[in-house]
């Protein structure tokens, strides 16, 4: 019954959120809408014993995208521009969640230990992280042992996407013109930025 | 924000327990929740707020992108390598029971060593797409207000022409 109400309580909190972020115009309080959305997940999946998970959602879905998010409101109007609701994504929307829903019927039970997921390897794994392995938190011998081949997949994977951002961002595409450009740039921006400072 | 001093008082208490605590998280993955990928987002936390609070000049003025530059390749080459140096032990690649002769050493060695390569190529791909970006912005704004001064000198000019 308590974790009923804890579950009912988070997922309210979730739905709420989600309807207001919907229905707001003002950016700021959208981004903020996100991070809060992001925090409850994050909250739910501490109840779900998903800690890993929570951890990082906090990190990264409340702090880091919502610290990105406000620095480029910096250069946006500060409120959406009305528009109609799009029939056709909406209706693709409503389907697509609709069908979720009834295929849940078909889930095995939360945590039952005849799942197909749970009757393959996974009695492996959490004998052998113990005995064979010796690491107390079996996410981690998962991730770094029987799966080092995926992690390192998943870290090559955010290499190549932050190697390709960067090229975007930093603008060394264009390193001829920036070279050529570099002093006078870099003295200028300085001279503004002290400029700025004295004035402050 | 730069100029109010609660905040950067409270920002100064809380930087390094933020890092304390990613390190914790880092280090105590085997035994707690955590491990490379957390404490990565996490030790980005402490760099990012930093930049929000003093600035974006001066964070990177105590950590230079050149930093976050090595530690994306770094973290890749110590995960890679420690797979080169298992099969260079005679076992196959990521294998870690060969590093080591006793096996849970062994395992505890290598698993330590790839999550600190996930951390350090994490916690730098965070802070550097932030710096990135938050230069970006910076640069644009710069370019809006050049424009502009440029467009007023222009027009005061052309007024004095006219005179």
């Amino acid at each position: 019954m308590g974790m009923f109400t804890v579950n009912a309580f988070l997922l309210l909190l979730l739905a709420i959120i989600a309807v207001v972020a919907l229905r707001v115009h003002q950016l700021f309080a959208l981004v903020m809408l996100s991070g809060a959305f992001s925090l409850t997940a994050a909250a739910q999946f501490v109840v779900l014993d998903a800690v890993d998970v929570a951890f990082t959602e906090a990190a990264v879905g409340a702090g880091i995208s919502t610290v990105l998010a406000l620095a480029t409101l910096s250069l946006v109007p500060r409120e959406e521009k009305p528009h109609a609701i799009a029939p056709l994504p909406a209706i693709i929307a409503v389907a697509a969640g609709v069908l979720l829903m009834v295929s849940i019927g078909d889930l095995p039970q939360f945590g039952a230990a005849d799942a197909p997921v749970h009757v393959h390897v996974a009695p492996d794994y959490i004998s052998g992280s113990a005995e064979k392995i010796g690491v107390p938190n079996v996410v981690t011998s998962v991730l770094a042992s029987y799966r080092g081949y995926d992690t390192l997949g998943e870290t090559v994977v955010i290499f190549t996407a932050a190697i390709a951002v960067l090229l975007i961002l930093a603008g060394w595409t264009r390193a001829p013109y920036r070279r050529e450009n570099e002093d006078r740039n870099s003295q200028s921006t300085r001279n503004i930025e002290d400029k700025a400072e004295d004035a402050g | 924000m730069q100029d109010d001093p609660v905040i950067r008082v409270v920002t100064k208490v809380l930087i390094p327990a933020i890092m304390l605590f990613a390190l914790y998280v880092q280090f105590h993955g085997d035994y707690g929740p955590g491990g490379g990928f957390q404490a990565g987002v996490i030790f980005a936390a402490a760099l990012v707020l930093n930049a929000v609070v003093f600035g974006l000049h001066r964070a990177r003025q105590v950590w230079p992108m050149r930093y976050n530059l090595m530690g994306v390749s770094a973290g890749v080459l110590l995960y890679g390598g420690t797979g080169v140096w298992s099969m260079l032990a005679g076992a196959n690649y990521l294998d870690y029971f060969a590093l080591k002769a006793d096996p849970k050493a062994a395992q505890h060695l290598g698993i330590l060593l790839v999550e600190f390569g996930v951390g350090l190529t994490v916690a730098s791909v965070m802070v550097a797409l932030f710096f990135a970006f938050a230069g970006r912005l910076t640069h644009i704004r710069l370019v809006a207000k050049t424009a502009a001064h440029e467009a007023a000198d222009t027009e005061a000019s052309r007024a004095g022409d006219t005179a």
